[in-house]
């Protein structure tokens, strides 16, 4: 037995006891975001030929609350302890680095499927959606979410002070969800932005997603995937080495 | 002799700080062992690396044996710490902070003794009270009972009675000396030197990361006859030998 479930259950009871916050706010959002788009650019914009511009905003609204709010988790909840020093309670109890890391992404991936799950159901409220393949829809929306997760855990560990982890949330995932095709196709850019947008991974989740919902996608889905999959192994052996080097967290 | 705690020629290094300067020191099982110095002597240092809070940057520190490095998920069971910072987590309350640090030791069904030690520290009437709504001393409280979920063997308090009460003051060392008797070795930093006086039946003193003084109460009192023990600790950090 290890400390592990607790650890896991403690992250998911923090972020539920304020569920309004963590779930319910980024909904919110996410809805607005859809009723004013798509009332703007409904007729106007159109991306697949089949679909509406709202049924083609839905997927990359979904996908964006889980990215964002998976990193929030992880972030948000290390930090805190951090700051205000509760953390010692679970780095003096006999918790493995891996058991550590399992537990925080593991809540962050909850906690994004989630939100997730609440964008689609508020969003079929609003728009005619028919996903084609729940699986690919399954595999982006949890492998992203571990990726941000983990993302998130790095930010935090790295980070001091709350405003370092806003800043993180400001200037690096929120434009990179921006700019990865929630809004649009990357076929609508000229081909330097077509360029530079592949060279961000939300783009490969996102569009991953996107496939999953309608059988169609700017890049091969198995592609998307691999991509994902090392840009998450690579941040997760990061992740793991920080903590086995005791840094910042065991001085 | 088996020994609670052993720290051999342990450093701790912060670039060019010296905190720790090879520090030497055994507890016994069943010991109450205080551990004296001045603000910056390095005891929360050397308290946060047996708790694995910290890495030494040279020397060891073992638990019951089991090296707090190496072996850290036997040191880490076999130890409970009580910090000096009244930390808490904000979303919890008494009683979930305490299944939770069970959990953490994977002691699932704990609650009879979770329950026992609410009571001992008095804290039945806060069990379902949220920690931020808690006074310093209930909050002082819990974090003994933290340290207390896993029945470790060894019982370091940081400081534990640091702006408490006369009532929570006494009836913090009644459960203590209660848990010395059953057997618990504890092991006490304090800036009150007749509480360390009362209570401790060896004594360490660091200054400046290393040990200037070791020897039981009694010795100590009788070698500097006629002073108490804040009189010698002040004549030790003033000429440490």
């Amino acid at each position: 037995m290890s400390g592990f479930p607790t650890l896991l259950y403690k992250e998911l009871l923090r972020f539920w006891k304020v569920g309004v916050q963590t779930v319910g706010a980024p909904v919110l959002t996410a809805l607005l975001y859809l009723l004013v788009f798509a009332a703007a650019l409904d007729g106007r914009a159109r991306v697949y030929e089949h679909l509406s511009y709202a049924q083609f905003l839905v997927p990359g609204l979904v996908m964006m609350g889980v990215l964002q709010n998976a990193f929030a988790n992880s972030a948000s909840s290390l930090i805190q302890s951090k700051v205000t020093g509760n953390l010692v309670f679970v780095l003096m109890a006999p918790i493995s680095e891996l058991e550590f890391f399992g537990a925080y992404v593991l809540a962050s991936v909850v906690r994004g499927l989630v939100v997730g799950a609440g964008v689609l159901a508020v969003a079929a409220c609003f728009v005619e959606l028919r996903p084609a393949s729940p699986l690919w829809m399954l595999a982006f929306a949890t492998l992203g979410s571990a990726l941000l997760g983990t993302f998130g855990l790095l930010a935090a560990i790295w980070a001091d002070k709350f405003d370092q982890i806003a800043a993180f949330q400001n200037f690096v995932i929120l434009p990179l969800s921006f700019l990865s095709g929630v809004f649009y196709s990357i076929h609508a850019l000229p081909p330097a932005w077509q360029a530079a947008t592949r060279a961000n991974p939300f783009f490969y989740m996102i569009d991953g997603f996107r496939y999953g919902f309608f059988g169609t996608s700017d890049v091969a889905p198995l592609a998307s995937f691999a991509v994902v999959a090392v840009s998450f192994a690579v941040l997760a052996a990061g992740c793991l080495l920080l903590l086995r080097s005791g840094y910042k967290l065991r001085p | 002799m088996s020994l609670a705690l052993e720290v051999r020629q342990l450093e701790k290094r912060y670039g060019a700080l010296q905190a720790l300067a090879g520090v030497d020191l055994e507890v016994a099982e069943g010991e109450f062992f205080g551990l004296l110095g001045p603000n910056g002597a390095g005891k929360t240092t050397l308290i946060s690396i047996v708790a694995g809070l910290v890495r030494p940057s040279a020397g060891a520190a073992r638990v019951m044996g089991a090296d707090v490095v190496a072996d850290y998920r036997r040191a880490r069971r076999m130890l409970g710490v009580v910090p000096q910072e009244l930390v808490f987590d904000p979303f919890f309350t008494v009683r979930e902070t305490l299944r939770l640090q069970s959990g953490y030791f994977s002691l699932r069904r704990n609650d009879a003794w979770i329950d026992e030690v609410m009571h001992h520290l008095d804290l039945d009437a806060k069990a379902d009270a949220n920690m931020r709504t808690l006074s310093g001393g209930m909050k002082r409280r819990v974090l003994v009972a933290q340290a207390l979920v896993h029945r470790p063997p060894l019982i370091v308090l940081d400081e534990p009675t640091a702006g408490v009460d006369v009532e929570l003051r006494r009836g913090l060392w009644q459960f203590v000396r209660r848990l010395n008797r059953d057997g618990h070795t504890i092991v006490l930093t304090t800036h009150y030197l007749e509480e360390a006086e009362e209570q401790c039946e060896r004594i360490a003193m660091l200054k400046a990361g290393r040990l200037v003084a070791l020897d039981s109460t009694r010795n100590l009192l009788a070698r500097f006859s006629g002073l108490d023990l804040e009189e010698i600790f002040l004549r030790v950090m003033e000429h440490p030998s």
